[in-house]
């Protein structure tokens, strides 16, 4: 078995020297995100309460935060970044594709039952 | 291997076996295969927990109200602080994880033992943190009152802070019930423990204290949850009050939304199973590299495939732990 890894990141803006000195890198990379999504949920920043695309905006930026963190658990923690792109195309867009697809349509739903109830046709709260 | 080229000669291997075309070995790819297929699984919780929150947006238990305790910490309100610990601990054995790969691509023995013992105990006391986060939402802290269509009724003193029943409640000595058990009759009828109150104690408590005030689970434009006036408090437990609830459980839970609790037990309860059944094989794993099995075999590639098992584990704890401690 061949073990070449490829060691740089953020598109080759930061190179290391060996794997190890990545795997860390990459553990204090996903530390700082955890730590700014603890510290987010927790002041709560007025400005970030307003609705962006249907939902606050504080929200978009932990959803948008945690595909970051799967992102460097799956390259650099699962060495995706060192299969073949055969591999990674089907592993990844099959899952994206299908969780986006589901996620949708749940999404969707559960918004027009919301809407059934809150127009009064079904009475919840007696 | 690479010298495996398809061609159309009549000596060519492609159909012999051994041809690994994407560059994988079998034991990787079939691991890749359970991972998304495990993925799948997991994405449809998640977004049956999105559908019932849309469905109950308006209503919906806030995530920092309810996760507010920090292990030997009592009575100190620390939203989040212990999931983010436990983020932390998931994280940092994920690493001890890919640090013990890396020494076993140098065949280094010592190293990945080390490493895979790191793991292990990470991974138990990650499991032991889920076990305590299930043991305080279980008990609850406050308590609240349900209301004959099933919403919860929570109790808050004038500046909002919550107020548990047990500080206000007045209990009546002569209107004890006593839980009905099967010794004491019919042997097929029982029923659960009892609450500590019943809805008059909390109500006669309720009249007697007048900077108590109901809150209910309907959100405010500012997304936090109504407060409502003395007159309309007392009128409501009054009228619509039927039960004492304490705790969570998979019916009623203290919190709000009965989906709340349901949806927390089983998708954290599925990644505990998880976690657990990493822990099983990274023990097992442990042991056949200090007995040197993979040594003799020039080939930790089991530690690999192990490995690429426990990264899952803790790339869907990221995001249980955002859409159900952050979002």
């Amino acid at each position: 078995m061949a073990h070449e890894h490829k060691l740089e990141i953020f598109r080759g803006a930061l190179k290391f020297k060996s794997n190890t000195q990545k795997i860390w890198g990459v553990l204090i990379f996903l530390a700082i995100v955890t730590i700014i999504e603890v510290v987010l949920g927790i002041i709560k920043p007025e400005v970030l309460m307003g609705q962006v695309l249907g939902m606050k905006a504080l929200n978009w930026i932990f959803i948008i935060l945690t595909i970051v963190k799967a992102y460097y658990i799956t390259w650099d923690f699962m060495h995706m970044r060192d299969e073949t792109p055969g591999l990674r195309r089907a592993v990844v867009w099959t899952g994206i594709f299908l969780i986006a697809y589901l996620t949708f349509i749940l999404l969707e739903e559960g918004g027009y039952v919301f809407d059934v109830y809150d127009n009064g046709y079904i009475k919840r709260d007696f | 291997m690479s010298t495996t080229v398809v061609n159309a000669g009549p000596d060519n291997q492609t159909w012999t076996g051994g041809n690994e075309p994407l560059k994988a070995s079998y034991g990787k790819m079939m691991m890749w295969f359970f991972i998304v297929s495990d993925a799948l699984t997991f994405s449809g919780f998640l977004a049956a927990y999105g559908f019932s929150r849309f469905k109950f947006i308006d209503s919906w238990p806030i995530a920092d109200e309810v996760f507010t305790h920090f292990p030997f910490l009592h009575g100190v309100d620390a939203p989040m602080y212990y999931v983010a610990f436990m983020t932390f601990v998931l994280i940092m054995s994920s690493v001890t994880m890919v640090l013990a790969v890396d020494a076993g691509h140098h065949l280094n023995k010592s190293k990945v033992t080390i490493y895979m013992f790191l793991t292990i105990i990470g991974g138990l006391v990650f499991v032991g943190s889920q076990a305590w986060e299930w043991n305080t939402f279980i008990k609850g802290e406050y308590g609240a009152v349900k209301t004959k269509g099933g919403n919860i009724l929570q109790f808050v003193d004038t500046e909002g802070h919550r107020v548990a029943i047990g500080d206000f409640a007045i209990a009546d000595g002569h209107a004890d019930r006593i839980q009905h058990e099967r010794k004491d009759g019919l042997w097929f009828v029982s029923e659960g423990s009892l609450p500590s109150f019943s809805v008059e104690e909390v109500l006669s408590g309720l009249q007697a204290n007048d900077n108590i005030l109901v809150r209910t689970q309907l959100l405010t434009e500012e997304g936090a949850k109504t407060v409502l006036s003395r007159d309309e408090s007392i009128n409501l437990i009054k009228t619509y009050g039927v039960k004492v609830v304490e705790g969570a459980n998979l019916q009623e839970n203290e919190y709000g939304s009965p989906l709340f609790a349901d949806f927390f037990f089983f998708i954290t309860g599925f990644h505990g199973f998880h976690v657990l059944s990493g822990v099983i094989l990274n023990i097992i794993v442990f042991f056949n590299v200090v007995v040197g099995t993979y040594e003799r075999r020039r080939s930790y590639e089991m530690v690999e495939k192990v490995g690429l098992y426990w990264h899952f584990v803790d790339l869907v704890w990221v995001f249980v732990f955002t859409f159900f401690y952050l979002v």
